[in-house]
């Protein structure tokens, strides 16, 4: 008992250290600077250290480098701005899901950036501080909310949790849309632009599907209903957009069923659930075409030229899934400390000033929700993408819906199938794209259940091979085992008996 | 407790505090989520619906179908191997020893990207063999667990008796047979263990191998993806059992094979 007591004394005596010296280094640094716990995506901004090539130029006379990492630039630029030493401790997740887990075991963050989904499950579960009304105000200074685009404003401001908009507590960040990015020598456009591609025998294993319940079900969604989608009285009905949301978050039971038989037919034609590999398995060869987000899309077709193949994107027409990341405020790490929250929207508004939205644009391949107050965005679209003079096809492509005003890049044809297509849709395909609703506890077992059900070896059918295969190598190691062991145990002891 | 001298028991500190923070405090916590529902409250739903639902017991089936396989194929090739370098008089054995261990230095990622583009050069489309491709994937991972403790128990092994049982009459299958065999079953066993457990897990082998397939370690993983801690929990605990299970099975099988040895 003394023993146990003596342990436990020490282990008080180490916890009772450590946590004042947790607390002596916090008051510390309380006085002079400001820790700001920002968590983002992996490789998800600007970290800098740019080649002296990379250096953007645009028509204007602008240029844009990236010389230090984003986070680096902003703790100097507040400093700078508001006289406040901030600190801005980053850190990254992998999976939307990682990070709800990690803030449910107890990690604090100020400022996170998550999907969509989860924006709208934290919305609903109000653990979201909402963001201040200065910063929601169209004062100088306030590049988030001036410089938003317009389509993806009107979107965040339409959407609601709770009676709440998602603009109150989330600032939109990356957008884009989910499509499939496939190679042109194998697989046609009009193959490529419906999700039937998952289950065309003619690809069979040639075709990698995303290891991601949503974006998977999405698909299989797609599929299920494409009849309904399809039917020109539902596309031109009035209210399509609204119709069109309805149908790809129908979660009722018989819904779920047809899209579990529609998944498992999907498994066994596609190559495989793939949760990384894709985007450097269609540039090698592996695979023919590859369910892929917009931006992860952009940064394949990049990677591709590189090593000379050239890989088009295609949206499926029977619609696809809008879907964004935002950054978000979180009320326990922010817990009411004005001057925290300060820094968060600074930081939101630094992101999102029109240099700072193409620097990250650049690296990652991703798009920024950033229209801009004045033309930087368009015009690192022009540099990106505007005809070169020898263009065999020219087009004028339209995005102004997303400027809200007047934006035409005259492009080179190709690029209505490739990057351009990817990183900023035409109007007609954002007109066919739903926002995902996020699931609710019960709905999100009963997917999860649909979704293990698709991933699970049955044992109802194909069994029977199988198992006899597996019990046949149990019983013979098994039998092996007890045999050479009482042989065994015999033998010596039978010598032993003789020796001695 | 008036005199608090140093003693040499004080050195058990450092472990009993790791044992607590990173052993015996998780372990309760799972046990905890394991036999709770999603309000908190006392249920052994999860443990009854595992054993009652046709796909974790499918998955049950196919990860020890997979991993008896990946065991089955190490013990076939490590073990004439082992043999061959522990008694064959090989000059510099270690260094062909040092080979077959080498991989295991090199980060297991990277190794199994490579067998992919090994594998894809020979079989040209991955996805038509995933239950081959994750045997042999998991083979390539696992092999030295397997080599290492034969090659000891060859090692250990006195060369003695085998010369007695060829002089007093064996043949060199029964020389085999029932001395070399017999004595070499403490580093089966423990090369089985090293390969047979972790094989029901490692499911990075299988997505790597585009083996879409689950196995007991992604069952895990898709639960904790759907916030599902409980059922989560419920089969690591289940798996638990099992390896606690093959250990107790194993370690009588082990203790009287080194019992029996002694007498010699």
């Amino acid at each position: 008992m003394k023993k146990i007591l003596n342990y436990l004394f020490v282990l008080l005596l180490l916890m009772v250290s450590l946590t004042a010296c947790g607390k002596q280094n916090e008051e510390q640094t309380d006085k002079d600077v400001l820790v700001l716990r920002i968590s983002n995506w992996e490789e998800y901004i600007d970290e800098g250290d740019w080649d002296e090539e990379e250096l953007i130029e645009l028509e204007n006379g602008d240029t844009i480098f990236g010389e230090n990492s984003m986070i680096e630039d902003f703790e100097n630029w507040y400093y700078e701005e508001y006289g406040q030493k901030i600190k801005v401790e980053y850190s990254t997740f992998g999976t939307n899901e990682d990070l709800y887990n990690q803030l449910s075991i107890g990690d604090v963050y100020d400022l996170v950036c998550p999907s969509d989904y989860l924006i709208m499950k934290l919305m609903d579960e109000k653990k979201l501080v909402p963001f201040s009304d200065e910063f929601l105000s169209n004062k100088e200074g306030n590049y988030y909310y001036n410089g938003v685009s317009p389509y993806i404003r009107s979107i965040f401001d339409n959407y609601s949790i709770n009676d709440e908009a998602w603009s109150k507590y989330a600032a939109c960040y990356m957008w884009g849309t989910t499509g499939i990015i496939y190679n042109p020598e194998y697989v046609t456009e009009e193959e490529a632009s419906t999700w039937d591609i998952f289950i065309n025998d003619k690809f069979k294993r040639q075709i990698t599907v995303k290891d991601n319940v949503r974006d998977s079900m999405f698909a299989a969604m797609g599929i299920y209903k494409k009849q309904l989608l399809m039917e020109p009285a539902f596309i031109n009905s009035p209210d399509y957009a609204g119709r069109l949301f309805t149908e790809f978050n129908d979660t009722s039971d018989k819904t779920i069923d047809g899209v579990e038989k529609v998944l498992k037919d999907m498994k066994n034609v596609a190559y495989a659930f793939e949760t990384d590999a894709g985007k450097a398995d269609i540039v090698s060869g592996k695979v023919v075409a590859n369910y892929q987000w917009s931006g992860d899309a952009v940064y394949a077709m990049d990677q591709a030229e590189e090593d000379d193949v050239y890989l088009n994107y295609a949206v499926p027409k029977e619609g696809t899934n809008l879907w964004f990341d935002g950054w978000v405020m979180l009320k326990d790490g922010i817990s009411e400390d004005i001057r925290k929250q300060h820094a968060c929207e600074a930081f939101i508004n630094f992101v999102s000033r029109p240099d700072n939205a193409v620097r990250n644009m650049y690296y990652i391949g991703y798009t920024s929700s950033i229209a801009g107050t004045d033309d930087t965005v368009s015009q690192y679209i022009n540099y990106n993408y505007s005809a070169e003079e020898d263009a065999e096809e020219v087009t004028d492509y339209d995005i102004s819906y997303f400027f809200g005003k007047e934006v035409v890049i005259s492009a080179d044809k190709e690029q209505l199938s490739r990057q351009l297509f990817a990183q900023y849709p035409p109007k007609e395909v954002m007109d066919r794209s739903s926002v995902m609703w996020f699931f609710d506890k019960d709905t999100s077992s009963k997917i999860n259940k649909m979704w293990i059900n698709v991933r699970c070896f049955e044992v109802k059918e194909a069994a029977k091979p199988l198992a006899f295969f597996a019990l046949a190598i149990i019983i013979i190691i098994i039998l092996a085992v007890i045999y050479l062991q009482r042989h065994k145990v015999f033998n010596i002891k039978k010598k032993n008996n003789q020796t001695y | 407790m008036a005199k608090f001298g140093f003693s040499r028991k004080h050195l058990a500190i450092p472990y009993a505090a790791f044992l607590i923070l990173f052993v015996i405090a998780p372990l309760l916590i799972i046990l905890y989520y394991a036999f709770t529902n999603a309000t908190g409250q006392f249920s052994v739903s999860n443990f009854i619906g595992f054993f009652t639902d046709s796909n974790t017991l499918g998955t049950l089936v196919y990860s020890a179908t997979l991993s008896l396989t990946t065991t089955a194929v190490c013990l076939l090739f490590a073990y004439p191997l082992a043999l061959i370098l522990a008694r064959g008089g090989i000059k510099k054995r270690n260094v062909f020893l040092l080979l077959f261990i080498m991989p295991m230095w090199i980060n297991f990622t990277l190794r199994i990207t490579a067998l992919k583009e090994i594998l894809t050069a020979i079989e040209h489309n991955l996805a038509f063999y995933p239950f081959i491709n994750s045997v042999i994937g998991m083979t390539y991972d696992f092999l030295p667990f397997m080599i290492l403790p034969l090659y000891t128990s060859f090692l250990k092994q006195d060369k003695d008796l085998n010369e007695a049982a060829a002089d007093l009459g064996a043949n060199t299958i029964n020389v085999f047979l029932k001395v070399t065999l017999p004595l070499s079953i403490p580093g089966i066993i423990s090369g089985v263990m090293m390969v047979f457990l972790p094989a029901m897990t490692n499911y990075v082998v299988l997505d790597m191998l585009y083996n879409s397939t689950y196995i007991m370690g992604s069952l895990i993983g898709s639960y904790f993806a759907a916030y599902d801690w409980n059922n989560g929990s419920m089969i690591s605990v289940i798996l638990l059992i099992i390896i606690f299970g093959i250990t107790l099975l194993t370690n009588r099988f082990g203790d009287e094979n080194e019992g029996g040895g002694r007498v010699v």
